[in-house]
């Protein structure tokens, strides 16, 4: 078992834990778009951003991603927490005006409205979900992402109906934004 | 054949005479040495049809016995390539063309007059300078990293070995214990010279105490800077100081393989790379049971696909491993966990290359160049608005206005020093008044800027600061991986914003939100190159505040945004040439042979050529 502080309260996990895990595990709440327990953590969606200020790398880093070590000390809701955390919502916004459940978080953390333009909309924000379901859990990685910066974009190899695909229906059904649908073929 | 230690000195012994030629003795023997660049730069100015010539005219003179044309890496004087240095005297030519050869080659080696029209003029009424070592460019170079540059074929490893070649690796592996070679690393207070400034040392020891029997090291040659060429240039005029750095790596890391991760772009370097590979490995200097002493390291190359982002270190794992190249987090670092999950020391080339130096002059050497933290040279591809456009080696502490004047000769046509990017991309921009500012680690981070790998680009006063920040958002954000939302949709919203700033459209509160903007990507965001992405648009905002103001009032100081700027003819210059309205590429221009001339506002599109070709600068942006 490790020991560590978080919001000033010692908690103790057991080795290879993460700190969304020890968080969640006792009830301190930090917002989450590209996580499912069931799945490899990513880090991509950067809402789960937690400040590391003593015991190890010292800075802001993803909670899913980063291992409970001894004597670690974590704090979830500090000044440059929140302020990270308030442009990385507005991003998301900005991106994506209608999502459900962006504007839910977005709610829950008092962003009213994106100061951001980004000129073009996507339903898709690159979570990598539905690239990890398809690979950790249906086993058949069919779709991976392609591309890079804003032409980022998650696809079949060269964008063709694929025949690894087995329409299982995963992908749509884990996306946080809606943005896969199923069609008949 | 596989070498001794011995063979090494004999080999030695044996160019021992073409080297002290090579570095001035045998002045008046009669016998000379061309050292021809035939780095990329000089190579795209067809230095290799110069040297066609050059074999020509000495064969027709039936000189071949007595002048030999030798083919070097990059001299690093790219302004006037191509460029050649004929030896033991040291007469330097530049600008050559195929045409120009048979008149130097009588001139110079049948009627012993060396050509004053070839030589280099520091201002266009001074006379042509001889010798390369008056020529201020070099004169005010420390060379260290480079000191091969110029007198050795980067593709024969006899010559790399007469140069005190792989003796510093013959005695890491048979004097010195691992320890003691980190230890010696890390008394030179060696720093990482691929931008972030890691002590070398420290890393090694922490990839050689990393519990694992298999371990790894990486040269990282995946340079993508825009305007910077240091690594690629030391790849290609000496490639064995290179690999030799990686193996007294590999005995103090313990590693026995590496690789060399460098840019498909760079078809020249990795090609005189290979063959370097070849030939140690031909010679048993990499391979199994080296020297015989039971020590073994292999090194191959990896070739990166062109994102620029394998340049952070978890991607570039993350390409060799054959994988999508996305950084992951650190901790775990790569000392821990790197390529194909085992310990994996990464460095920079030029780092690499340095490391010879260490060993074969001491620590103590080393220590006593540079400034007081910052110790040692640094390469500086010299780039932009500068006389002296080229690839310089200085010792650290060296001022910007040492580099700009002294080495790069000024900024052309009379303009002002405004500026000067350092680290490219993740840099920042320095402005004139800290014109005297030492380049050094901390001294550029103190101003808003870093190190970086070397790129140094110099602006003048037609540069628009606000397009600069622009140009360089624009490029991380094509080139983020797009994992983080922090980067790839901050990116693209700080592009946003400077563009319709550029556009006449911004509002005061702009330049506020892009501040608190910027600051939350370099937080949010997982790797180097979105925490760093942020850093021209800060640096523009921090020094030149005022220019993006002047933007929010509808005006480009520099004249350079095109929504904000309008070409005229003046009246009392124009003679009706015709000349504009020819050239137009848009037929903008009208007016009658020696009649005013006028340009339609509406088709104009501010490109710039009728300012350009007008002879009576009768054209005005304003």
């Amino acid at each position: 078992m490790i020991k560590f502080i978080i919001n000033d309260r010692e908690l103790e996990v057991e080795n290879g834990k993460t700190i969304l895990e020890a968080a969640f595990a006792s009830g301190i709440k930090i917002p989450t778009l590209c996580y499912n327990k069931e799945l490899s953590p990513y880090g991509a969606c950067r809402l789960c951003l937690v400040e590391i200020a003593g015991g190890g790398r010292i800075g802001l880093h993803a909670a899913c991603l980063y291992k409970v070590t001894e004597g670690l000390i974590v704090k979830t809701d500090t000044e440059r927490v929140k302020k990270a955390r308030k442009i990385v919502i507005e991003l998301l916004l900005a991106g994506n005006p209608d999502s459900e459940k962006i504007k839910l978080i977005a709610e829950e953390y008092g962003v009213n409205k994106t100061r951001i333009n980004l000129g073009t909309r996507t339903d898709c924000i690159l979570c990598g979900l539905c690239v990890r379901v398809c690979a950790e859990v249906v086993g058949m990685s069919a779709i991976s992402f392609a591309g890079r910066g804003t032409r980022k974009k998650v696809q079949t190899p060269f964008d063709k109906i694929s025949d690894t695909c087995i329409g299982c229906g995963a992908c749509a059904y884990i996306c946080p934004t809606k943005a896969i649908k199923i069609e008949q073929v | 054949m596989k070498l001794t230690i011995e063979d090494l000195d004999k080999i030695s012994d044996k160019l021992k005479k073409t080297m002290l030629l090579r570095e001035g003795d045998g002045i008046g023997s009669g016998i000379f040495h061309l050292m021809l660049c035939a780095g990329t730069g000089c190579i795209s100015n067809k230095s290799s049809r110069v040297k066609e010539a050059l074999d020509r005219e000495i064969k027709k003179h039936g000189l071949e016995e007595k002048i030999h044309v030798v083919i070097t890496g990059c001299n690093g004087f790219c302004a006037v390539g191509p460029v050649m240095t004929v030896l033991p005297d040291g007469i330097f030519y530049e600008n050559l063309t195929e045409a120009d050869i048979p008149f130097l080659v009588e001139e110079h080696f049948i009627n012993k007059r060396p050509v004053k029209k070839f030589m280099h003029r520091q201002n266009s009424l001074g006379d042509g300078i001889p010798y390369l070592k008056d020529i201020n460019f070099f004169a005010n170079q420390t060379l260290i990293v480079l000191r091969n540059r110029g007198l050795i074929d980067p593709e024969k490893i006899d010559e790399y070995i007469a140069r005190d070649g792989y003796k510093a690796f013959a005695k890491a592996l048979t004097k010195m214990k691992s320890e003691e070679i980190i230890n010696e690393i890390k008394k030179s207070s060696l720093r990482g010279r691929g931008g972030a400034g890691f002590p070398t040392g420290l890393k090694w020891e922490s990839c050689r105490n990393s519990p694992g029997d298999v371990k790894y090291i990486i040269c990282n040659a995946d340079e993508g800077d825009p305007g910077a060429y240091m690594d690629r240039s030391i790849i290609e005029l000496d490639p064995h100081a290179v690999l030799e750095g990686m193996l007294i790596g590999a005995i103090a890391i313990g590693a026995k393989e590496g690789y060399v991760y460098i840019r498909t772009e760079y078809p020249l370097a990795r090609e005189r790379l290979s063959t370097a590979i070849e030939q140690a490995r031909e010679y048993g200097l990499i391979g199994e049971n080296i020297f015989n002493t039971g020590f073994s390291f292999d090194i191959s190359i990896k070739q990166g696909a062109g994102a620029f982002v394998c340049g952070e270190e978890t991607s570039l794992i993350a390409s060799i491993e054959g994988r999508y190249p996305e950084p992951r987090m650190r901790p775990p670092f790569p000392v821990q966990k790197g390529v194909w999950g085992m310990p994996t020391c990464i460095n920079n080339v030029e780092t690499w290359a340095t490391v010879p130096k260490i060993i074969n002059y001491g620590a103590e050497w080393f220590y006593k160049i540079g400034s007081e933290k910052s110790k040692g040279t640094k390469i500086f591809s010299l780039v932009g608005k500068i006389t002296n456009t080229g690839l310089i080696e200085v010792p650290m502490g060296i001022t910007l206005k040492e580099i700009i004047y002294d080495i790069g000769g000024g900024i052309p046509d009379n303009k002002k020093f405004k500026a000067v990017q350092t680290g490219g991309p993740s840099g920042g921009c320095i402005p004139s008044e800290l014109i005297n500012l030492p380049v050094d680690y901390e001294r550029l981070a103190e101003a808003g800027a870093i190190m970086g790998s070397g790129g140094m680009i110099v602006m003048d006063e037609d540069t628009c600061m606000v397009d600069v920040a622009k140009y360089f958002i624009e490029f991380t954000a094509d080139e983020s991986c797009g994992k983080c939302t922090s980067c790839r949709d901050g990116a693209s919203a700080l592009l946003g914003i400077l563009e319709k700033i550029t556009r006449g459209e911004g509002e005061e509160s702009d330049l506020e939100f892009m501040e608190e903007l910027s600051h939350a990507i370099k937080d949010a965001s997982m790797c180097g190159l979105g925490q760093t992405l942020p850093n021209p648009v800060l640096s523009t905002l921090h020094y030149f505040k005022d220019e993006y103001k002047e933007h929010i009032n509808k005006k480009c100081p520099a004249k350079v945004c095109k929504a904000l700027i309008k070409y005229h003819i003046l009246e009392s210059k124009c003679t009706g040439c015709t000349l504009c309205a020819i050239k137009c590429p848009v037929k903008a221009i009208s007016g009658d042979k020696k009649q005013l001339h006028k340009i339609d506002q509406n088709t104009c599109i501010k490109c710039g050529m009728c300012k350009e070709v007008c002879k009576f600068k009768a054209v005005s942006v304003d």
